[in-house]
C-alpha cells in the first residue's frame, strides 16, 4: 500500500513539474508569437513612404505616419520635461531626506498613483488642461504622460540611491561636504547608471500608452507645430486604424505597431541589461 | 490660481505655434467625414496656409467639443436640438454640406446579391422581435433567396453619432413602437446588438462577423465592398440607395428649406425618394475672436458650396440643391 | 576667515541645537530638503487633485442618483438615466477570469523558474517574460482583433461549444468579441507581473525550509507546493491584486475586442462592457452635463477599486518581505 502511496507521489511530483515547464514554455512562447506576428506582418508595410509622409484620408491608400512618430517624440520629450525632475528630486527626498511618517505616506501615494487607470488619468488631464484653454494639445497629453512617468522615476530612483553604501556618503561628509552636496556631488552620479535607465524605462512605459492621449492630444492629420495643437500619436493612430475597415489602414497599422514594439522593446532590454537583475521591478 | 498657472504656461506654448499658418481644428461626425478629408485636403493644396484638422469621432464628439469650445468648429448629421442650442455659448449656425444616405449593410453566408428590406423588418430586426435571417417577414420582401436560418447579429454604433440619429429616426417614423420604446437620438439605449466606434468601426465588424446588419453611410459600403440592401420607403418601393434617390428625398425640403437649415428628409414622400436621406450640416459658430481663422472659415465655406460640391458625386453624395446653396451663400455674411 | 577656523568648522557640523540650524541653512541642506519635500508633496498633491475632480465633476449623477447608480442596469444617454451595473459587472466579470486564467499559469511558471531551472535559464526566461510587461496595451488590442477574434470564432469558441456547451455560460452565439476573448487577451497581459514578483518572492524563502522538507521525504513537488508556496503567499496574493489592478484598469486592449455593448449576459460569448472602456468610447462626445458626470463617477469608482487592490496588494507584499508567511 505503501509502495502505491509512493508511486503515486513520485508520478504527481513528475506531473506536476513538468506542466510548471510547460507553463514556463507556453508564456515565452506568446512573446514570441507577438514578435513573430508584428515583425512578419508590419515588416511588410515598412518603406520609405511610411516614414515620411502625412496619412492620407479615410479609404484613400498610401500615405504614412510621419507625423505620428514625431508626435509621440514630442509627448515624450514634454512629459519627460515635467516628469523626469519630479520624479528624481521626489526620490532624492526619500532616500535621502525623509522623515519616516511623511515617506511611508509619500512611497504609498507613489505607488497608488501608479496603478491608476491611464483612463482616470486622462480624465484628470482633459479637466485640468483642455477645459480651461479650450484647447486639446500636445501639451495636454505630454502633462497626462507625465503623471505616469513620475510614480515609476520616483521609486527607481529611490531604489537606486539606497543601494549606495552609506560609506561613500559618510565618507564624502567626512570630508567636509554638506548633505546636499554630498548627494549631488557623490551619490547621485554613483547611481547615475541606475537612475537614468530607470527614467529610460518610465519613457518606454508612457510611450505606448493610448488612453490618456484620447481626449488630451486628440489627433492630427497634419504636422502639428509647438505645444499648443493637437498631435498625431502612434499608439493613437494604431488605434484608430486598427479598428477601421480599410486594409490599407490595417497594414500601416500593423507597421506603426512593429515600429512602436521595436523602439519600446529596445529600450527596455538595453536598459535592463544595464541594471542586470537588480533593482528596477516591471510592476 | 491653479488655472492661471496652468494658462500661462499654455500660453507660452502656444506662443510657439504662432507664424503665418492658421489651423483650426474641427470634430464631428464620420458620415461625411471622406469628403470633408478631400475638400479640407484638396483646399490645403490650393491654400497652403489654411490647415483643417478635422478628427472624425461622431456628430455627439461634434457637438459637445463645440459646446465646451474645445473646437473651432463642428459637424453632425442630426440638426441640434433647442436643448443644446442653449447649451451653446454663443450661436452656432447650420450650414448643409451634402447630401447622403444611410444603408443597411449585412454579411450574410451564402447570399451575395441585394437584399430588400420592409420598413417593419428593419424596425423589427434592432427592437430584437425579428431574430432569425429567414423570418417570414424578410423572407417574403425577397422571394427566390435563399436565407439561411441563423440568429441574426445586429451591429450599431457604440458612440454618439449622427448616422444613428438618421437611422433611428428613420425607425422611430415608421415604427412607433421604436418611437416610444428607444427614440431618435444620436445614442440610444439600443435593444439589441454590438457596438462598433465610428462608421468605419462598424463596418469594420460587420465584414469580420457573419450574420451581421448594421447602417452606415452608402461611401462606407461602397469604399469597403460590403453588400447593402433596399429600403422600403413611403410609397411601398424598395430602393436602393443612389443619388437620384437621395435627391428626390431632398427635393421637397429644398423648396421649403427653414432660415435655420434644420431638417429631417427621411422617410420623404415621394416612389423615387430613398427614405434613408439626410443632409448633414457644419456647425459653425456665428461669433470669432480670431479673424484669420473667420476669414479662413468663410472662404472655405464659400469654396465648398462652388468647387466643393462637385467633388460630392464621386464618393456617392448627392449635391445640395440650388436653392439651398443660395440661401446658404447668405447664411455666410452672419459670420462675424 | 582664518583657514583653521573653517577646517574646523567643517570637519565637525554640530549635531543639534540652533547652531545646527544655522549650519544647515548656510550650507543649503535646508533648501535641499524643503525643494525635494516640494517635489514629494507633489505627488500627494496630484492624486489628491485627481480624486477631487473626479469627485467634484461628478456631481451631477452622485446627488441625481445615488446608490442606485452602482446597481441600476440601463445606461441611457437620450433619458438621461445612468447605471453603471453593466460597466461593474463587465469589468469584474474580464478581471476575474483573466485572473482566472493566469493565475495558475504564472504561479506555475514562477515556481519552474524560482525552484526548477537552473539560475541562467530562470534568469533569462524571467527577462523575457519582463519584457512581455512592456508590449503596449494597444499592441495587444491589435493582435487581439487580427489573431484572437478570429482565433476565438473558429477554433476555440466552437470547440468549447462541442465540449462545454451544455454550461449556461458557453451558450448564445460566438461572434468572436465578447467577455471571453477579452478575458483571454487580459490574462496574457497580466501574467507576466504575477510571475515577476511570485518568482522573487519565491526566491526569497530560506533554503532550510525546503531542505527540512526534503529531509523528511517531501517529493521536490511537496516540497515546493506545501513548504515553500504557503511560505511565500502573502507575496504571491500581493502579486495577485497587482495584476487585477492592472486588469481593471485596461483600456485599450479591452474596448478592442469587448464589443461595447453595456449588458448584463451570463454567457461569455456575449459582448460587454467595462468602465475603462466605456469612459475611452463616450467620454469625447458625452452629451449633456449629465452624461459627462457619469462617465467621471464611472472613472472615480474605478480609481477606488484600483486604490485600494493596490493597497491590499502593497501590504501584502511588505507582508512577505518582512517575514513570510507560516504554513498554517
Amino acid at each position: 500500500m505503501s509502495n502505491l502511496r509512493l508511486i503515486w507521489r513520485k508520478s504527481l511530483n513528475a506531473l506536476m513539474l513538468t506542466l510548471t515547464g510547460v507553463a514556463a514554455l507556453t508564456v515565452v512562447t506568446v512573446l514570441f508569437l507577438i514578435l513573430g506576428y508584428l515583425l512578419y506582418n508590419g515588416g511588410k508595410s515598412l518603406d520609405w513612404a511610411f516614414f515620411t509622409q502625412l496619412p492620407k484620408g479615410e479609404g484613400e491608400d498610401g500615405g504614412g505616419v510621419a507625423n505620428a512618430i514625431v508626435g509621440s517624440l514630442k509627448l515624450l520629450a514634454i512629459a519627460g520635461a515635467i516628469g523626469l525632475p519630479v520624479g528624481l528630486l521626489a526620490g532624492v527626498y526619500l532616500a535621502e531626506f525623509g522623515g519616516k511618517t511623511f515617506s511611508f505616506i509619500t512611497r504609498y501615494t507613489t505607488d497608488l498613483l501608479n496603478g491608476a487607470p491611464s483612463i482616470v488619468i486622462g480624465l484628470f488631464a482633459y479637466s485640468l488642461a483642455v477645459v480651461p484653454v479650450k484647447h486639446f494639445s500636445a501639451l495636454a497629453g505630454g502633462l497626462a504622460l507625465a503623471v505616469m512617468v513620475v510614480p515609476i522615476t520616483v521609486r527607481s530612483t529611490e531604489e537606486f540611491l539606497r543601494a549606495i553604501p552609506n560609506s561613500l556618503r559618510e565618507g564624502a561628509m567626512a570630508l567636509g561636504a554638506s548633505k546636499w552636496k554630498t548627494i549631488a556631488t557623490v551619490v547621485v552620479p554613483a547611481a547615475s547608471g541606475g537612475i537614468i535607465t530607470g527614467m529610460l524605462l518610465a519613457l518606454a512605459r508612457v510611450a505606448g500608452e493610448t488612453a490618456p492621449l484620447l481626449f488630451t492630444a486628440l489627433n492630427n492629420q497634419y504636422w502639428a507645430p509647438g505645444l499648443g495643437q493637437p498631435t498625431a500619436s502612434l499608439p493613437v493612430v494604431i488605434y484608430n486604424y486598427a479598428i477601421s475597415p480599410y486594409d490599407d489602414w490595417h497594414r500601416q497599422a500593423w507597421a506603426a505597431g512593429l515600429v512602436l514594439l521595436a523602439l519600446v522593446l529596445l529600450a527596455n532590454i538595453g536598459c535592463r541589461l544595464v541594471i542586470n537583475r537588480r533593482g528596477v521591478r516591471s510592476v | 490660481m491653479r488655472k492661471t498657472l496652468i494658462t500661462l504656461a499654455l500660453m507660452l506654448g502656444l506662443a510657439a505655434t504662432s507664424g503665418a499658418q492658421t489651423m483650426l481644428n474641427a470634430a464631428g461626425a464620420t458620415f461625411p467625414a471622406p469628403i470633408y478629408q478631400k475638400w479640407f485636403e484638396t483646399y490645403h493644396t490650393a491654400h497652403s496656409n489654411v490647415q483643417v484638422n478635422y478628427q472624425a469621432l461622431g456628430s455627439g464628439a461634434g457637438i459637445a467639443q463645440l459646446t465646451n469650445g474645445t473646437v473651432d468648429f463642428g459637424a453632425s448629421d442630426m440638426p441640434l436640438t433647442d436643448d443644446q442650442i442653449s447649451k451653446m455659448k454663443s450661436k452656432v449656425l447650420h450650414f448643409p454640406t451634402v447630401l447622403g444616405a444611410v444603408v443597411p449593410t449585412y454579411n450574410v453566408p451564402g447570399v451575395s446579391g441585394d437584399l430588400n428590406f420592409s420598413q417593419k423588418a428593419l424596425a423589427g430586426i434592432f427592437l430584437g422581435h425579428i431574430t432569425k435571417w429567414n423570418d417570414p417577414e424578410i423572407a417574403k420582401a425577397n422571394p427566390g433567396v435563399k436565407l439561411p436560418a441563423d440568429d441574426i447579429v445586429v451591429v450599431h454604433r457604440s458612440d454618439g453619432s449622427g448616422t444613428s440619429f438618421i437611422w433611428t429616426d428613420f425607425l422611430s417614423k415608421v415604427s412607433p413602437e421604436w418611437k416610444s420604446s428607444v427614440g431618435a437620438a444620436s445614442s440610444v439605449n439600443w435593444p439589441v446588438g454590438l457596438g462598433g466606434k465610428g462608421s468605419d468601426g462598424v463596418t469594420g465588424l460587420i465584414k469580420q462577423t457573419p450574420d451581421s446588419i448594421g447602417y452606415v453611410e452608402l461611401i462606407y459600403a461602397l469604399q469597403n465592398k460590403v453588400p447593402y440592401g433596399a429600403v422600403q420607403n413611403a410609397a411601398g418601393k424598395f430602393l436602393k440607395a443612389d443619388l437620384a434617390g437621395v435627391s428626390a428625398a431632398a427635393a421637397g425640403a429644398a423648396k421649403d428649406m427653414p432660415a435655420d437649415f434644420r431638417v429631417s428628409i427621411t422617410d420623404a414622400p415621394g416612389a423615387g425618394a430613398y427614405p434613408i436621406s439626410s443632409f448633414t450640416w457644419l456647425l459653425i459658430p456665428a461669433q470669432w475672436q480670431d479673424a484669420s481663422k473667420r476669414d479662413a472659415v468663410k472662404a472655405f465655406l464659400t469654396w465648398m458650396l462652388a468647387d466643393g460640391q462637385g467633388f460630392n458625386e464621386s464618393l456617392s453624395y448627392a449635391k445640395l440643391p440650388a436653392a439651398v446653396v443660395t440661401k446658404e451663400k447668405q447664411q455666410i455674411a452672419q459670420i462675424q | 576667515m582664518s583657514t583653521a577656523a573653517t577646517t574646523m568648522e567643517r570637519a565637525a557640523p554640530p549635531e543639534s541645537g540652533p547652531r545646527a540650524l544655522i549650519y544647515r541653512l548656510r550650507h543649503g541642506d535646508e533648501v535641499a530638503h524643503i525643494v525635494t519635500l516640494i517635489f514629494a508633496a507633489t505627488i500627494l498633491l496630484v492624486t489628491s487633485m485627481m480624486v477631487y475632480e473626479l469627485w467634484v465633476q461628478s456631481a451631477l449623477t452622485r446627488t441625481k442618483f445615488g446608490w442606485e447608480f452602482f446597481w441600476t442596469r440601463t445606461w441611457d444617454p437620450v433619458f438621461e438615466n445612468f447605471g453603471a451595473a453593466p460597466f461593474i459587472y463587465g469589468t469584474l466579470v474580464t478581471s476575474v477570469l483573466s485572473l482566472m486564467i493566469a493565475v495558475p499559469l504564472g504561479l506555475a511558471a514562477a515556481i519552474f523558474l524560482a525552484e526548477l531551472a537552473p539560475r541562467k535559464i530562470s534568469d533569462t526566461l524571467a527577462f523575457l517574460i519582463d519584457l512581455l510587461a512592456a508590449v503596449p496595451s494597444v499592441i495587444y488590442g491589435l493582435l487581439g482583433i487580427f489573431v484572437v477574434i478570429p482565433l476565438m470564432r473558429t477554433t476555440i469558441g466552437p470547440a468549447l461549444k462541442a465540449t462545454l456547451g451544455f454550461l449556461p455560460i458557453f451558450k448564445g452565439p460566438n461572434y468572436g468579441v465578447g467577455f471571453l476573448t477579452a478575458s483571454i487577451v487580459l490574462a496574457i497581459m497580466i501574467v507576466p507581473y504575477i510571475i515577476s514578483v511570485s518568482r522573487e518572492v519565491l526566491l526569497t524563502v530560506p533554503r532550510d525550509q525546503r531542505e527540512a522538507a526534503l529531509g523528511l521525504g517531501a517529493t521536490r513537488w511537496e516540497s515546493t507546493w506545501k513548504v515553500v508556496v504557503p511560505w511565500a503567499r502573502p507575496g504571491v496574493m500581493g502579486s495577485v491584486f497587482l495584476a487585477l489592478a492592472r486588469a481593471l484598469g485596461e483600456t485599450m486592449a479591452v474596448t478592442m475586442v469587448i464589443g461595447n455593448t453595456p449588458q448584463i449576459a451570463t454567457s461569455l460569448f456575449s459582448s460587454g462592457y467595462t468602465i475603462a472602456a466605456a469612459i475611452a468610447n463616450e467620454f469625447a462626445e458625452a452629451t449633456g452635463p449629465m452624461h459627462q458626470s457619469a462617465l467621471m463617477e464611472l472613472g472615480l469608482v474605478l480609481f477606488l477599486i484600483t486604490f485600494i487592490l493596490n493597497g491590499l496588494a502593497r501590504l501584502l507584499i511588505i507582508a512577505t518581505e518582512r517575514g513570510g508567511g507560516r504554513p498554517s
